[in-house]
């Protein structure tokens, strides 16, 4: 991880550099004692983090967040818990640091930062597994619709038909639920009921034997609903 | 008033790193001056949001230097000083003369 540090204090730059000294993979590539300096340099490098002073003159911690487009992951180091306080609204605040900085207290923050970031990337994987599951294409009216899977949500089988629901439409199809089943990513999509398979990532929530995607209750047939438990990342 | 500051913090901070220890010393004897002239030319020109902000400054050096309670004088002070009052000054520059004097030997 790379970071930078934001403080009009020398003494607390030095500081907070020497802290990070002690983070083996934490680099401090840049100091400023302003935050429009600190701007600039945003705009240019990608930075993991920011250590960020709250009380600063003319231009302050709280305006620098308020400026940022796509702020990176910002720690407050501050005198005053009160402006810390206010500043913790914002969403890429990981955690605030009251002066002066002890060595236990940062490097909780640090396993924090690194707790969050982990997450973060965890998630951004699972957005670009989801977006990148490719395309099916079906045949309604001698016409071959291209359908993106990442935006089917659910498809039923009605009789000899299917009905392909996605974020968008419904596309009634003249197939089998067995056949569409053989062409969808299995890590993606189940079958829970004889009648439904679903799309895993879309479920909202799971209540006794049914599933809540989007506002459609789809029902769980006794034996598929180990399978269903199964994937369930359970807390 | 008869706190007396000290290295402890930075010693901790420092660990093995003497190199740090002498440059964060310089740091602060180079900062610390420089701001108790902006606060004393603060006062003389009555600008007492301008003082409270460098007390605030000067207020986290007394933390380094392990000095609690003139810690606690000085956020009483910032306070007072946004409030258009200054009736610490006396107490809080004695603070500052405790720090200078220690600067000088260290």
């Amino acid at each position: 991880m790379n970071c930078i540090i934001i403080d009009d204090e020398a003494t607390s730059r030095a500081i907070v550099s020497q802290l990070c000294l002690q983070v083996p993979d934490l680099d401090v590539i840049e100091k400023f004692d302003n935050a429009i300096e600190a701007l600039k340099f945003l705009n240019q490098h990608e930075i993991d983090v920011v250590f960020l002073d709250i009380h600063m003159p003319n231009f302050s911690g709280i305006d620098f967040i308020k400026t940022l487009k796509n702020p990176p992951k910002i720690i407050l180091t501050t005198s005053n818990t009160k402006f810390a306080i206010e500043a913790y609204e914002y969403e890429s605040i990981v955690d605030y640091l009251v002066k002066p900085i002890t060595i236990e207290r940062f490097q909780k923050s640090i396993h924090k930062l690194k707790n969050i970031t982990a997450r973060t990337q965890t998630n951004d994987t699972v957005k670009r597994e989801n977006s990148d599951l490719g395309d099916l294409y079906v045949n309604i009216d001698r016409r071959l619709i291209k359908l993106k899977l990442n935006e089917i949500l659910v498809i039923e089988a009605k009789g000899d038909y299917i009905d392909i629901k996605t974020e968008k439409e419904v596309y009634h199809v003249h197939t089998s639920l067995k056949k569409i089943k053989e062409k969808l990513p299995a890590k993606t999509f189940l079958q829970i009921h004889r009648s439904y398979i679903i799309n895993f990532t879309k479920i909202i929530d799971i209540e006794d034997n049914s599933v809540l995607i989007e506002k459609k209750v789809i029902p769980i047939s006794r034996s598929n609903r180990p399978e269903l438990m199964r994937r369930l990342n359970l807390l | 008033m008869t706190e007396e500051p000290n290295l402890e913090y930075i010693k901790k901070l420092a660990g093995d790193d003497i190199a740090f220890e002498n440059q964060f010393i310089e740091i602060i004897k180079t900062e610390f001056p420089d701001e108790v002239i902006d606060y004393n030319s603060a006062i003389e020109n009555k600008q007492l949001l301008v003082a409270a902000e460098i007390v605030h400054k000067l207020k986290h050096k007394l933390n380094i230097l392990s000095m609690e309670k003139s810690y606690e004088i000085a956020l009483a002070y910032e306070d007072q000083l946004r409030e258009d009052s200054m009736k610490l000054d006396k107490e809080f520059r004695t603070i500052l003369d405790i720090i200078s004097n220690y600067l000088t030997t260290i």
